[in-house]
């Protein structure tokens, strides 16, 4: 399917210095990216970090102030009709028509998309099985669950097999099920040869999915690589301690301060301490590490209820990288500055 | 709490699917102008379908207009009811139709602002086929507003002398005069989407129209600066037009090409400027 006319070997998409204000706010400030072919890159940051808005301009619905971007190896600005016949566009803010049914949400783009009615009718019904939505295809989308409404929103980004995917937050706001069905959907879209470019605010929805990550924040990429080298930079993993005194909370602290390299971090739980563990040389020292750890910990007689290992938080994973946290930005202003 | 679950259950089975359906994607088409046009159509009349609730504007506003203004003034002109219906009710349906316009805008705009029209814009399809497209389900609502007048009319004992050539007629020059005003309001609506902004322009816009006309009133007993205003007030010259071709008047064909002129004039400067503001939005 990517047999197309230009040069394949182009990246998918090349993006240099891209910015975009909204009136004060520079909302993208000089992004640069570029997206390998067949490549599933994360785009990860915080709420009114310009992740929406990057993907807005990749994808010729907004317009920005300066910068070049080149997408499937069409100028985004001149070439838009070349790049809209080419990719597709779900989540957040493209959404379905909430007072039709899913069949007719389906029926209505398949036309658009030049299918003829016979072609269109067959892909919806396709489509409506592929994503386990056949029982649904009938009813009004304004009585989806979530997981359905997102599974539909995109089942309608693949009438035309698309060469780019946008996926924004494909996984926002769903449960942890549906998350699982989502992604599994990514995996088999980018299998089957399809670009994708998502974006989300959760450090493990990238890991799972994206072979590449750039990091954004204000409007700037903060840092960009594999899951393993932002991992390298970000730390292995946090580890979740939780008391069963709250009294011996200032040992315990000292005591994986002096067990563990790395700084222990009092919880807004009274019981809990959380301390994000650099990387060792190779993962199974992990275990080895918290071991020791715990040891020590039982060894200072210090009471324990609960112990997690996780991964690192976006917030830690934002400290690590750009030494301040993620924060809350300060509105949504993607969606206000529509 | 971050192990990913196993994905089971018939989204498993239905994944496997996936490789196949990206595999067999239909060939890309570039959707035809009038092809896409007639799919938004179908679109907003699925919506009616859906939710016919849409439909009460279109259907009171014309029954109200008729029946109120029908009693209201047609003691003021002499006759039988039949007489007076002759005068009135080629004014209340061109009136009735002016009015319904509006909603058709208050769609678009509605329609504008939410995430479906980016997923519309980002096909490669004709730029004007959303508005135009919803043209054509105006077109069917105004019909059918324009059936509800005509019967009622007939109803209350109308008996139009043009007969049914010439009360379709007249229908035709209503319906084409409101299509020109739908187009006035999608310029409004891409202009500024909010539905509510969209009626309340369109309100201040259509309450002189439709008050100082000759629908209800005969303009020789208003002041000079008025009866100028009616003089050249398009919607006068709808309501003329239609009076003279269901009643078979004579000398009214300036009355039909001066709305003809109005609504040819209308269109020639809203259409491009509905596509100019909805190619600046995207």
């Amino acid at each position: 399917m990517s047999k197309s006319s230009t040069a394949g070997d182009q990246p998918a998409i090349e993006a240099h210095g891209l910015v975009k204000v909204f009136g004060q706010n520079r909302a993208l400030d000089g992004i640069d990216l570029t997206v390998r072919r067949g490549q599933v890159f994360g785009f990860l940051g915080p709420n009114g970090a310009g992740k929406t808005t990057t993907i807005r301009v990749l994808a010729t619905l907004t317009r920005f102030d300066s910068g070049v971007a080149r997408v499937l190896g069409h100028d985004v600005i001149s070439e838009r009709d070349a790049i809209r016949a080419r990719v597709a566009v779900t989540g957040q803010f493209a959404a379905l028509d909430e007072d039709l049914t899913g069949y007719e949400n389906l029926i209505i783009l398949g036309r658009l998309h030049g299918l003829s009615r016979a072609a269109g009718k067959q892909r919806a019904d396709d489509l409506l099985a592929a994503f386990d939505l056949t029982h649904a295809g009938g009813r009004p989308v304004g009585g989806y669950s979530g997981g359905m409404r997102r599974r539909l929103d995109i089942a309608a980004g693949l009438i035309v097999t698309p060469d780019l995917l946008f996926l924004d937050e494909p996984t926002t706001g769903l449960d942890p099920r549906s998350r699982n069905q989502v992604w599994e959907l990514v995996r088999r879209i980018a299998a089957a040869g399809t670009t994708v470019l998502l974006t989300t605010q959760y450090l493990e929805e990238a890991d799972q999915l994206a072979e590449q990550i750039a990091v954004i924040d204000q409007g700037r990429i903060v840092a960009e690589g594999t899951s393993a080298q932002l991992k390298s930079r970000v730390g292995s993993g946090t580890l979740h301690v939780r008391l069963l005194d709250g009294e011996q909370r200032a040992q315990a602290q000292q005591v994986l301060a002096g067990a563990l390299e790395g700084t222990v971090h009092p919880a807004a739980d009274p019981l809990a301490l959380s301390m994000l563990l650099a990387t060792p040389a190779d993962a199974t020292d992990v275990g080895r590490l918290v071991g020791h750890a715990l040891t020590r910990l039982a060894e200072a007689q210090v009471g324990i209820a609960e112990v997690a290992l996780g991964q690192p938080s976006l917030d830690e994973a934002f400290l690590a990288l750009t030494g301040h946290p993620a924060g809350p930005a300060t509105t949504d202003q993607e969606d206000v500055n529509r | 709490m971050s192990t990913p679950a196993a994905v089971t259950g018939p989204a498993a089975a239905g994944t496997d699917r996936i490789g196949l359906l990206l595999a067999g994607s239909p060939a890309r088409r570039r959707a035809g102008a009038l092809a896409a046009s007639a799919t938004f159509g179908r679109r907003a009349m699925l919506k009616i379908k859906h939710d016919p609730k849409q439909l009460v504007d279109s259907v009171a506003i014309p029954i109200l207009i008729t029946v109120l203004f029908t009693y209201l003034f047609g003691g003021a002109i002499s006759g039988s009811p039949g007489e007076y219906l002759e005068v009135l009710l080629p004014g209340t349906l061109s009136m009735s139709i002016a009015i319904v316009t509006m909603y058709g805008g208050a769609r678009l705009a509605k329609d504008v602002t939410t995430g479906a029209f980016d997923r519309f814009r980002s096909l490669p399809t004709w730029r004007g086929a959303l508005v135009f497209g919803g043209l054509l389900s105006d077109a069917a609502r105004y019909l059918f507003a324009s059936a509800i007048v005509v019967v009622l009319g007939l109803v209350m004992g109308y008996r139009p002398d043009g007969g049914a050539g010439g009360v379709l007629a007249a229908v035709a020059l209503v319906v084409a005069f409101g299509l020109s005003l739908s187009l006035l309001w999608a310029a409004v609506a891409l202009l500024v989407p909010d539905p509510a902004v969209v009626i309340s322009i369109a309100n201040v816009v259509l309450m002189p129209l439709s008050f100082a006309s000759n629908i209800f009133v005969q303009p020789s007993t208003m002041p000079g600066w008025l009866q100028a205003f009616v003089e050249v007030n398009p919607l006068s010259h709808v309501a003329t037009a239609a009076r003279g071709l269901m009643n078979d008047a004579g000398g009214t064909g300036a009355s039909v090409v001066w709305a003809l002129v109005a609504t040819a004039a209308i269109t020639a400067v809203c259409a491009p400027l509905a596509l100019h503001l909805y190619s600046r939005r995207g």
